[in-house]
């Protein structure tokens, strides 16, 4: 049918418009750094190196960075999963004074300018010698991490059918027995999702690790990247292969998760 | 109004099921033929066909002498009433009226008038301010109806239009939108799997089966002469009994079916004797399980009015030879059977 | 067990289990904004520390007020959302229906459209620069040092890298439209660009306003691109309000002004939220009696 045709060349058309800068960034870590500013392709033919990557690695320790941010991840992740989890447990399946109330507190939070509270944290975990940490990280990750994890794990949970658990409760399970055997099992693709999306968010987070950071150290990936400094000019080379390594991670993650991180993204749009 | 005729008309998918088989059909200018088949017959696929929202991998669609098989269903003129009705929820019911008179370009006071002319005729001239989602079922059917009827097309499509109503509903809808098709002479194809349904509303009644047309013909010819086994069990509730030939004392040929329809087993005479298994009171009649005396105990459903005798109870048994229907082995029906007299 | 008891067994649980989620968001969001509240009221400045922490009322936002750099950076992040909201919708919209609308290769076209929005915008910014500063042979260079031809990377890089979660919330909405309306549209005689207009568009409208407010107050908060892309420059001629925020408290450590600023942020911020919400109401289907 030609109406098909039609769509997919355009699906080809903006894909290829979304990923080429993608490809684009891949293909310029690898050329040599004479050859990155010359005018288009010009003859001479691809000649592809890996000094940027080595130069990366060595020289400038970016294992650092990419470990910290693993660590800052991972730890966020670790944290505010289970705490939304629990929380929007509560929400959707117990008695409560002002849940509504709650829900839109945690909305509101999450559309937080964090410009708004950058000072206040910074002088805090100054004054808690928290600065250049990972929990002087971990901490305000979570924060921002946190409503919206409950968000999407409630709207998830608000479909799961009580009768399931109150089957086991019948049938003799305290409540937490009937969260742990019923609902934790059901709730792991939803689990899932949000996990990814916070994972993401960390990762990818700049101004609290901008702001939070000191040195080297303790710098995310992000940061690293942004503070990039040669000794004459920008190194491009190393810049667009940090690039890579940044990205490198969130790529297996999205074509691992593709439908994971779609359903993650609409269930907390629908619910609007 | 228009004639619709389908000419070996299959619609088979990529992978090679086919859910729609050689049917040759032809609906007659302001005639009313209801498509009824279980589940999966392929009856709505074939509603669609003609519609123009699916094309059919081989044969023709005709309207008049038109062929309109690659025709979009936008040029088909022809009006569709959905099963789950497929209003606009966005819009007032006036909208959902409105709206393909708008895309056809038709002025406002023609619009006005057919759509105040067709809400008065269905009782829904107070309810167009209103959106779908503030209407009743019942009001819901009568404004997908409703939609269908303003815009005056060639002929009508409806797929299972009633089948969500209340069954008290039900009723008094069919006899309305059959009163509506008389009036207005409206040629129809009225898509069921309810085989009453069929029966009490079409002037003929094609019976589906796997892709394939059985049979058409006029309700009562399909009840009494039903070509072939499928139809026999499928038209009729309770559905007909259908033994082996020797099982109901019958003499045919090797392998032949015999059937004869619960309405037709007489209890309380005859030479035969049977023993009652289990009893259904209905109200005015009870469906009767019996089970045949001999040594097979062939089972037999029978219809009462009035008293009904308790189970294990034994009873007498007769049935007119003449209303014994005969099939061969592979289910098509025989001519006449051999008569003999009321035998065991 | 009776009822009541059991009832108050479950609400102390759910107290219980609230508590984390609260504790973290109540002592690292709420409490800070308030702290910053209080900060835009008094004067601190962290290179002055002898001053101390005088009360002056509303000393700062008058100052901002006088600020041309304050009026210019409100002006800068308005314009930038007024250009980049409706671009992602648009395109967001066009990419949706695309994706619709295929049948194969759905997979990779959703890895696809994931890939920019997933990945760092400090890279998206740094990749974006790239192209600008070598692409188009000589004539990239000046885009990146023009007052108002910078916008244009910012606002190239901000579509880019968020059109795909404009995308994922429509194709949602898209998916969410009963199929049959179609095919009665199409029985009514309407043609692929009126179901468009009349079908799909209405019924999108509550999925369009939820992906436009998302947008419009990431577009608020605007730091990251130009931060990596021009630093805000040339001079403060691409500096949004969150990037003057930042630099008076980070760079001038004036706590109290910076404070102020970025309250202006949320300020902005709370009436957009407000509007949307309001919209979103009147355009969602259903009873409206």
């Amino acid at each position: 049918m030609s109406a098909q045709s039609v769509y997919t060349a355009g699906a080809c058309g903006l894909v290829a418009l979304l990923l080429a800068p993608i490809g684009w960034m891949l293909l310029a870590s690898l050329m040599p750094e004479s050859r990155l500013f010359d005018s288009a392709v010009s003859g001479g033919g691809l000649a592809l190196t890996l000094e940027h990557y080595r130069a990366l690695f060595g020289e400038r320790e970016f294992i650092v960075p990419v470990r910290n941010s693993l660590v800052v991840a991972g730890l966020t992740t670790l944290v505010a999963v289970p705490a939304a989890a629990l929380c929007a447990y509560a929400l959707t399946r117990l008695p409560m004074r002002g849940k509504g109330a709650l829900l839109a507190l945690l909305l509101a939070v999450s559309m937080f300018p964090q410009i708004s509270v950058i000072a206040p944290l910074f002088l805090v975990l100054r004054e808690l010698g928290l600065i250049d940490t990972y929990p002087g990280l971990v901490l305000p990750h979570v924060t921002f991490a946190t409503p919206l994890a409950v968000w999407l794990l409630a709207g998830f949970l608000r479909q799961l059918p009580r009768e399931l658990e109150e089957a086991a409760m019948v049938d003799g399970a305290g409540r937490l027995r009937a969260m742990r055997d019923v609902v934790l099992p059901l709730a792991a693709p939803a689990l899932a999702s949000t996990a990814i999306l916070t994972f993401l968010y960390s990762w990818n987070e700049f101004l609290f690790a901008l702001s939070f950071t000191l040195g080297p150290e303790r710098q995310t990936v992000p940061v690293a990247i942004a503070l990039f400094r040669g000794r004459y000019q920008v190194p491009w080379g190393q810049v667009l292969a940090s690039a890579v390594v940044a990205t490198v991670p969130v790529a297996l993650i999205v074509l691992a998760f593709q439908r994971r991180i779609v359903a993650g993204l609409t269930a907390g749009a629908v619910k609007g | 109004m228009a004639t619709i005729t389908l000419e070996r008309v299959s619609r088979i998918y990529s992978g090679g099921h086919a859910v729609v088989t050689d049917v040759d059909l032809r609906v007659g200018d302001g005639e009313l033929l209801v498509l009824v088949g279980p589940s999966g017959c392929g009856k709505s696929t074939l509603l669609r066909l003609i519609a123009g929202l699916d094309t059919p991998t081989h044969g023709r669609i005709l309207l008049d002498d038109d062929d309109v098989t690659t025709l979009q269903p936008q040029s088909r003129d022809l009006a569709m009433v959905f099963q789950s009705y497929a209003l606009y929820p966005h819009m007032t019911v006036y909208d959902n009226l409105a709206y393909g008179l708008r895309v056809r370009r038709i002025d406002r006071r023609t619009m006005d008038a057919r759509i105040g002319a067709t809400a008065e005729a269905l009782g829904l001239a107070a309810l167009l301010d209103r959106r779908p989602s503030q209407l009743s079922g019942g009001q819901r059917q009568r404004v997908a109806l409703g939609r269908a009827l303003v815009r005056e097309p060639t002929a009508f499509l409806l797929d299972e239009p009633l089948s969500n109503l209340d069954p008290a509903l039900r009723v008094q809808a069919r006899t309305e939108l059959l009163r509506l098709q008389r009036r207005l002479g409206a040629t129809m194809v009225y898509v069921t799997h309810d085989q009453e349904e069929a029966m009490t509303m079409g002037a003929r009644v094609a019976v589906m089966r796997a892709g394939r047309i059985e049979q058409v013909a006029p309700p009562l010819e399909v009840y009494d002469r039903p070509a072939n086994t499928f139809v026999a069990q499928f038209i009729g509730s309770p559905p007909m009994n259908l033994l082996p030939a020797p099982a109901l004392g019958v003499d045919a040929p090797p392998g032949t079916i015999v059937g004869i329809r619960p309405q037709d087993v007489i209890v309380g005479s005859g030479p035969l004797v049977a023993t009652v298994d289990v009893v259904e009171p209905r109200g005015p009649d009870a469906i009767v399980h019996l089970e045949l005396a001999g040594r097979e105990r062939t089972p037999v459903l029978a219809i009462m009015g009035g008293a009904a005798p308790l189970p294990g109870a034994s009873v007498k048994v007769h049935w007119r030879t003449d209303r014994l229907l005969a099939f061969d082995e592979s289910g098509g029906r025989q001519g006449s059977l051999p008569q003999t007299a009321d035998r065991r | 067990m009776s009822a009541s008891v059991a009832g108050r067994a479950d609400a102390r649980l759910a107290r219980l289990l609230v508590a984390p989620a609260l504790v973290i968001v109540f002592g690292i969001a709420l409490v800070p904004i308030a702290a910053t509240v209080w900060e835009s009221l008094h004067q601190r400045d962290l290179r002055l520390p002898w001053l101390g922490t005088p009360f002056i009322g509303f000393g700062n936002f008058g100052e901002a007020l006088a600020d041309p750099r304050f009026g210019e950076a409100v002006l800068h992040t308005l314009v930038f959302a007024a250009f980049s909201v409706p671009l992602e919708l648009t395109l967001g919209l066009a990419l949706a229906l695309v994706m619709h609308h295929v049948v194969r290769g759905r997979g990779v076209a959703r890895v696809a459209t994931l890939l920019p929005w997933a990945i760092p915008t400090v890279v998206a910014a740094l990749v974006w620069r790239f192209i600008f500063e070598t692409g188009g042979g000589g004539s990239g260079v000046e885009w990146l040092t023009s007052p108002v031809a910078a916008w244009a990377p910012i606002i190239i890089a901000d579509v880019w890298k968020t059109t795909p979660f404009v995308a994922v919330l429509l194709l949602a909405g898209l998916q969410a439209i009963d199929r049959e309306l179609y095919d009665a549209a199409r029985m009514d005689g309407a043609g692929p660009a009126r179901q468009l207009v009349t079908i799909t568009l209405p019924l999108l409208a509550p999925a369009l306003v939820v992906a436009a407010a998302f947008r419009a107050l990431d577009a608020l908060r605007l730091f990251d691109l130009p931060y990596v892309m021009t630093g805000g420059g040339p001079g403060t001629a691409t500096e949004p309000l969150s990037l003057y925020a930042f630099i008076a408290l980070m760079q001038r450590l004036r706590v109290g002004y910076g404070s102020a600023l970025s309250i202006s942020v949320f300020v902005l911020t709370l009436l957009v939220a407000l509007v949307s919400v309001r919209v979103l109401t009147r355009v969602s289907p259903g009873d409206h009696a």
